[in-house]
């Protein structure tokens, strides 16, 4: 046999083999978090706040992260919608396509979406000194805001590149101005922004180093903006490192909690993008 | 002026301001980072800051060296382990795999992107520091608690691997089929082809998402302050603990801050990443911008 299919068989088994082992990993990162977690698992983890006592293995459970998650995660998401939307708007229909605002602002995107969690962290943590705010539930809306805008904008952003001008073209002889648009595109692109907002909420409801100052962490369930919020990845993070056994179960049920919410986000995101895509017009 | 024209003005106005405002947070941030930072430069030079092993806060004496060096030795074991993988990944699945194994594959990379760095750092404590303390580590020195350089180097592997393989896959898609045809006809392998064809035409990109992927690596905060030891030494192999960057901040932001120019110094660390993910993410970026420009 000549050499070159001697080749072409050896590369064919190390790239099956590396697919395997990307696969593998996924398998073994869900399974060690599944058989960890499982265990520890029960419905007073979920339903109930930390009782006195907690964090030497007395009874309780990690509501308050569980709440604490989504309200962070809920109001930012929310926060970023209406200000990523109009955005990703003006830069599809009011902008040129060979606009140069148009790439210098998917350059900065592109750059704020690399920037490290911990950085927005300490930068937010800095600016809330200097406005005289503590840790508190405000704190981290902010700076988790400031950290999906660009997941938003840039995943948005693809889809709307994709949008066929004679549509708005269309749209502009009916007589219809730029702004008035907005119905026809949005329509068009609602499966981008669906699939936007699932990456953007995975990411949120995971990112602890933006967090930990300044969102901070507490036993309850905050009350008000300004009380502190605890979150699953922390409750995670803070747990693990406790020598006592019990403390340790819980953070692997908080991590099971946590990849659970994840792995349906994942799911839903790859089934609206398969399935809602029917209706665009290409 | 009629009213509707009027709206559609004002609208484009405000979604200009908006546009505008979220972009300048690359600049708000570069700048507040180092008004922060700066109170450190006023006692000790740049060069001091950056090539000093002595880390000392109580004693004012801040050398960035060993966070520095065991960031770089993470990342770049990181890069190392997860590259080949990636790039046999990615070929595998853009010239050979069917799509009946892409609709297993992707998925499964969606997941890996999704998961949550504090997830990676369970796994890493719980799978992969047992397995070098007790497995891999008595071979080649006497003793290692595990918690190492090397169990960084392979969670932060495992996580950037989605992004290196969406990014190769995304360069070899946009590869003409017309050039693949063309090796193919004079009776090249698919192998050969993507050698020589499409691996040599996408260099570039390749170089870039790589560039992309250690800026990720970087900054990578809770997985690896979880698997790497934490102590403030230079590495001198893969089975010594380390003390990157962004755990330094993580561990000591908040504390302590009462110490003269803690605060600032710890700033300077953020300041390190910044600037250094910046670069790295603006070349790489205009990099494959243009690579995209010029296929489409």
């Amino acid at each position: 046999m000549k050499v070159k299919f001697i080749e072409e068989k050896a590369v064919k088994v190390l790239m099956i083999g590396a697919t395997l082992l990307v696969f593998g990993f996924v398998l073994s990162i869900i399974w060690t978090i599944v058989e960890k977690g499982w265990g520890a698992m029960s419905w007073d983890m979920i339903t109930k706040l930390p009782g006195g006592g907690f964090y030497i293995g007395k009874e309780g459970g990690f509501l308050n992260a569980i709440v604490g998650s989504l309200y962070i995660v809920g109001w930012s998401t929310l926060l970023g919608l209406l200000i990523s939307i109009p955005v990703v708007f003006y830069m599809n229909v009011y902008l040129k396509r060979d606009s140069k605002l148009g790439y210098v602002a998917r350059l900065a995107y592109d750059i704020l979406f690399g920037i490290p969690s911990i950085v927005y962290g300490a930068f937010g943590f800095s600016i809330m000194i200097y406005l005289g705010l503590r840790t508190s539930l405000l704190g981290g809306i902010i700076v988790v805001t400031l950290l999906i805008i660009p997941i938003f904008i840039r995943s948005m952003d693809e889809v709307a590149r994709q949008f066929p001008r004679d549509i708005l073209e269309a749209a502009y002889a009916l007589g219809a101005t730029r702004l008035e648009t907005v119905n026809v595109v949005l329509r068009q692109i609602a499966p981008g922004i669906a699939t936007a907002t699932l990456l953007s909420i995975g990411r949120a409801i995971g990112d602890a180093a933006g967090v930990m100052f300044t969102a901070g962490y507490t036993d309850s369930i905050p009350t008000s903006f300004t009380q502190p919020a605890a979150t699953l990845p922390l409750a995670v993070f803070f747990q693990m490192s406790s020598p006592v056994k019990e403390v340790q179960d819980r953070a692997y049920a908080a991590a099971l909690v946590l990849t659970l919410i994840v792995l349906i986000l994942s799911l839903a995101g790859r089934f609206i993008t398969n399935r809602y895509s029917k209706n665009k017009i290409r | 002026m009629n009213s509707r024209i009027l709206k559609d003005r004002t609208a484009g106005g405000v979604m200009f301001f908006l546009t505008i405002a979220t972009l300048l947070l690359v600049f708000v941030m570069g700048i507040g980072l180092f008004i922060k930072s700066a109170p450190i430069f006023e006692e000790h030079s740049l060069r001091e800051l950056i090539f000093s092993a002595n880390w000392k806060p109580l004693k004012n004496e801040f050398g960035f060296l060993p966070f520095i060096m065991g960031t770089l030795w993470v990342t770049g074991l990181a890069i190392l382990l997860a590259f080949p993988v990636a790039l046999l990944t990615a070929v595998f699945l853009t010239e050979y795999a069917k799509p009946r194994v892409k609709r297993y594959v992707f998925p499964a990379l969606d997941i890996l992107a999704g998961l949550p760095s504090v997830i990676y750092g369970v796994w890493g404590t719980l799978l992969i520091v047992p397995w070098i303390s007790t497995k891999l580590a008595p071979r080649f020195v006497e003793f290692s608690a595990g918690y190492t350089v090397l169990a960084g180097g392979i969670v932060l592997g495992v996580m950037i691997l989605p992004l290196l393989v969406s990014l190769f896959i995304e360069l070899f898609t946009s590869v003409p089929n017309e050039l693949r045809e063309a090796s193919m006809s004079l009776g090249a392998t698919k192998w050969q082809t993507s050698k020589f064809v499409m691996l040599r035409r996408t260099f570039p990109g390749i170089v870039a998402a790589v560039v992309l992927a250690i800026s990720r690596a970087f900054g990578e905060t809770i997985a690896v302050l979880m698997v790497c030891g934490n102590l403030p030494q230079m590495p001198g192999s893969i089975f010594d603990a380390c003390y990157p960057l962004p755990a330094l901040i993580a561990n000591n932001y908040g504390e302590m801050l009462s110490l003269p120019n803690y605060e600032a110094a710890l700033m300077f660390a953020a300041l390190i990443l910044f600037v250094v993910v910046l670069l790295f993410n603006l070349i790489s970026r205009i990099v494959l911008y243009r690579i995209e420009k010029t296929f489409r």
